[in-house]
C-alpha cells in the first residue's frame, strides 16, 4: 500500500484512494462470512455449549526487551522489576496449584497454554501436566518473544521452529495449537506455524465459531478464544472486580445457550491465567463459575483439539 | 485556529420554548448502531495513528471484524425485538465489503448516514477539496446500494476539520437538495437539537448523539461493567423522560456491533431497550425523523427563541 504523504502535514491525493474496497475482507487470509449464514453445529451427545477452559502458564523474563512493545501483563518498572516478575511467578508456584484442585474437584477438562521457556524451567510443573494427560499447546517461546510487524522474518521462523521443537521434546505431545504472546503476529506467523505442523491457532479473535485460515502452507483453524472474557482483560485492564468476572461469565454462558437453541453448538472459551484468578481472593469466582458450568446438563467440558475435531467433522 | 467552533449560540437549559414529539411523547429515543469497517492496513496519516501495533494490529481488528461477522445479527435481532429502527452510522466502505449486512438493514428499513468511508481514514490533514470528494463519495455510496439520500453525518473516528460540517450540508446540497446532509452527530454540547450556523445559510441542526451512552467510551474508555452500563442506560433515560414532561428531550444509545454484543454484554443491553421501549410516551424514532420533525415544527421558534437571548443577554 502507498504510505506517501507530504512531509506539511497534508495529505497526499493517495490517501482517498481504497485498494481493496471490493467484497469481502481486505486481506486474503479467510473468506468473510456472518455466522448467522453458517451450518449449525451440533455438540457430541446433544450438548449445547462447549466450555473450553485455557489456562495461560507463562515466563515474563525479569530482563524484559519490550520489542517492539511491552507485553501487556509483562514488566513496567526499571530493572529489575522484581514486583512484576515475582507476581506473574506467583501463578505458577502457588496460583496454578489452586486450579488444578478446582479443576479436578468439578470435572473440568483444561487446556494449557504454555510458553516454551516454562516448560523448560519448571520440570515439576511439566512433570505434573503430563502425568495428567492434558493437552497442551504453545504460547510460544517466552512473553517477551514477541512475534510483530516488520520482525526478520529469518528471525521469528527460527522462533516459532525453536519454541515448538522444545515443547514437543519436552511434552511428548505433538502440540498442535498456538497462542502468540499477546496474541500478537507478524503478516507471517500463520504461514510458519502451518509450516512447522500447527493445526489451529487463537490470535485471531474474530469469530465466536472455527474458521479456516489460508496459509502458504494449507489452511489453519483460527480458533475463538475470547479476549474480552479473559480474566487479565476483565481484572487488570478494564478494573472489574474478580466478582463482576464471575456475572460476566455466567451472563455469557446464558446467552450462548439461549443461542445454541436456534443457531446451533457455542463455545464458551475461558483463557485464564494463574498469576490473576490464583490468588486466594479470587480463586473462590473461578470456583463459583466452573461448579456452575460444570453442573450444567448443556454444557461440553472439552479441549481445544476435542472441539476443533468435533467441528471438523461436521464442516469437512 | 479558532477559539471556539461558532456553530451555535449559548442557549441555557431553562425557559426554552416547549418541544413536544409526536403524540405527546416527552422523550425521542434512537439507537444509533455503528457499523464500521476498519482497515487491517491502512496509511499512515501524520496527526493520528490508526493502530498500536505494527501491522497487522490483530486485537484492535479482530474485534471490529468479529462484530460484522457475529455482533451485528445480535444486535439487530434485539432491535427488532424492541421496535426499534437502527439509524445507521456506516463506514460506508462496508457496502462494498459486506452487502449482506446493508441488504439486513434495508429490509428493515433502518436509516443510514455516513460515517466517512473507512473508520482508519481521517479527516485531519485533508485539503477542504480532499474532505469534499471524501463526503460525496460516503453520501454517494450510501444513495447507490440503499436508495437513501443521506441526511447525517458522523465524521470518521470523529476526525474533524473546520469546514466538516459546512461541506456534508454543501455536498448534500449539490447531490439532493434540500432533501439531504442536514443534521450531525458531531455536537455534544445539548440534549435538544440544536439549530447551526453554517456558511452556506443552509437549514441544518445539531441532533444529540450521546457519547456519554456511546458503548464503546463506556467500555473502553471509562472500563465500565456491563451491568452498570446498563444502570446509566435506565438512569440516563429517567432524567430525560422525567424533564421531557416540561420539554421533549433526546436520548440516542450510539452502539458498535463489536462492543455491546458480546455474550457477557449483551444482557445489561436488552434490559436497557426494554426499559426504555416499556414507557408509554416515548417515541421510538430515528436520527432523520427526529430532525425533519424539530425542522418542521420548531426549527424557527427556537431559532427566534436563541436570538432573542442573545440580544436580550448579549452573548457573545
Amino acid at each position: 500500500m502507498d504510505k506517501k504523504q507530504s512531509s506539511m502535514g497534508t495529505l497526499d491525493d493517495s490517501y482517498l484512494n481504497y485498494p481493496h474496497r471490493s467484497y469481502g475482507m481486505d486481506h486474503e487470509r479467510y473468506e468473510w462470512s456472518m455466522l448467522k449464514n453458517r451450518k449449525p453445529v451440533a455438540w457430541p451427545n446433544g450438548k449445547k455449549v462447549a466450555v473450553w477452559v485455557n489456562v495461560g502458564l507463562q515466563f515474563f523474563p525479569l530482563n524484559q526487551k519490550g520489542i517492539p512493545f511491552k507485553v501487556p501483563g509483562g514488566m513496567t518498572k526499571p530493572y529489575p522489576d522484581l514486583r512484576h516478575y515475582t507476581l506473574r511467578d506467583y501463578g505458577n508456584r502457588v496460583g496454578i496449584y489452586r486450579f488444578l484442585k478446582a479443576f479436578d474437584r468439578y470435572g473440568v477438562k483444561p487446556t494449557f497454554a504454555m510458553n516454551t521457556r516454562l516448560a523448560e524451567k519448571y520440570p515439576y510443573l511439566l512433570g505434573l501436566l503430563k502425568e495428567r494427560q492434558d493437552e497442551i499447546l504453545s504460547h510460544g517461546h517466552h512473553m517477551d518473544a514477541l512475534h510483530y510487524g516488520g520482525q526478520n522474518p529469518e528471525e521469528e521462523k527460527e522462533l516459532v521452529k525453536t519454541a515448538l521443537d522444545r515443547l514437543r521434546n519436552l511434552t511428548g505431545q505433538s502440540v498442535k495449537g498456538w497462542i502468540s504472546p499477546a496474541k500478537n503476529e507478524s503478516m507471517n506467523t500463520p504461514d510458519f506455524l502451518a509450516e512447522e505442523g500447527i493445526a489451529y491457532f487463537c490470535d485471531w479473535a474474530n469469530d465466536a465459531m472455527p474458521y479456516n485460515f489460508k496459509t502458504k502452507h494449507g489452511d489453519l483453524v483460527a480458533m475463538p478464544l475470547s479476549t474480552e472474557l479473559e480474566d487479565h482483560f476483565i481484572i487488570l485492564n478494564n478494573l472489574h472486580t474478580a466478582e463482576d468476572w464471575g456475572e460476566q461469565v455466567k451472563d455469557a454462558f446464558a446467552f450462548l445457550l439461549e443461542e445454541s437453541q436456534t443457531m446451533g453448538g457455542r463455545i464458551l472459551s475461558l483463557n485464564i491465567h494463574p498469576w490473576v484468578l490464583g490468588q486466594p481472593h479470587r480463586i473462590g469466582y473461578l470456583e463459583s463459575v466452573l461448579e456452575e458450568l460444570a453442573a450444567h446438563d448443556a454444557v461440553w467440558m472439552a479441549t481445544a483439539s476435542e472441539i476443533l475435531e468435533s467441528w471438523k467433522s461436521q464442516t469437512a | 485556529m479558532k477559539e471556539e467552533p461558532g456553530y451555535y449560540d449559548y442557549w441555557p437549559y431553562h425557559n426554552r420554548p416547549k418541544i413536544t414529539w409526536p403524540n405527546g411523547a416527552k422523550v425521542a429515543f434512537w439507537v444509533a448502531p455503528n457499523i464500521e469497517f476498519y482497515e487491517l492496513d491502512p496509511p499512515d496519516n501524520p496527526f493520528r495513528k490508526p493502530w498500536p501495533q505494527p501491522t497487522p494490529a490483530l486485537p484492535g481488528y479482530t474485534s471490529r471484524d468479529w462484530g460484522n461477522r457475529v455482533g451485528h445479527t445480535r444486535q439487530m435481532e434485539l432491535l427488532d425485538k424492541y421496535g426499534i429502527r437502527g439509524s445507521i452510522s456506516l463506514s460506508t466502505a462496508l457496502c462494498d465489503h459486506h452487502p449482506e449486512i446493508i441488504e439486513l438493514c434495508k429490509e428493515r428499513n433502518w436509516e443510514f448516514f455516513s460515517h466517512g468511508i473507512y473508520n482508519t481514514r481521517y479527516t485531519y490533514g485533508m485539503t477542504e477539496e480532499q474532505e469534499r470528494e471524501m463526503i460525496k463519495d460516503s453520501m454517494e455510496s450510501i444513495y447507490k446500494h440503499t436508495g437513501q439520500k443521506c441526511a447525517g453525518y458522523l465524521a470518521p473516528a470523529l476526525s474533524h476539520s473546520e469546514f466538516t460540517l459546512d461541506l456534508f450540508a454543501e455536498v448534500g446540497t449539490e447531490l439532493f437538495g434540500d432533501e439531504a446532509g442536514f443534521y450531525t452527530c458531531d455536537l455534544f454540547h445539548d440534549d435538544q437539537p440544536t439549530p447551526i450556523h453554517l456558511r452556506s445559510g443552509k437549514r441544518f441542526v445539531s441532533i444529540p448523539y450521546s457519547l456519554e451512552m456511546n458503548d464503546t467510551i463506556a467500555y473502553l474508555v471509562q472500563k465500565t461493567t456491563p451491568r452498570n452500563y446498563g444502570q446509566a442506560l435506565k438512569e440516563n433515560f429517567d432524567r430525560l423522560y422525567q424533564e421531557g414532561a416540561e420539554s421533549g428531550t433526546i436520548m440516542c444509545i450510539p452502539t458498535h456491533n463489536y462492543q455491546v454484543t458480546n455474550a457477557h454484554r449483551i444482557k445489561a443491553y436488552e434490559e436497557a431497550l426494554e426499559y426504555i421501549t416499556g414507557h408509554s410516551d416515548v417515541w421510538v424514532t430515528t436520527g432523520k425523523e427526529i430532525a425533519e420533525y424539530f425542522m418542521e415544527h420548531y426549527y424557527d421558534v427556537v431559532n427566534e427563541d436563541i436570538g432573542q437571548k442573545a440580544k436580550q443577554y448579549g452573548n457573545a
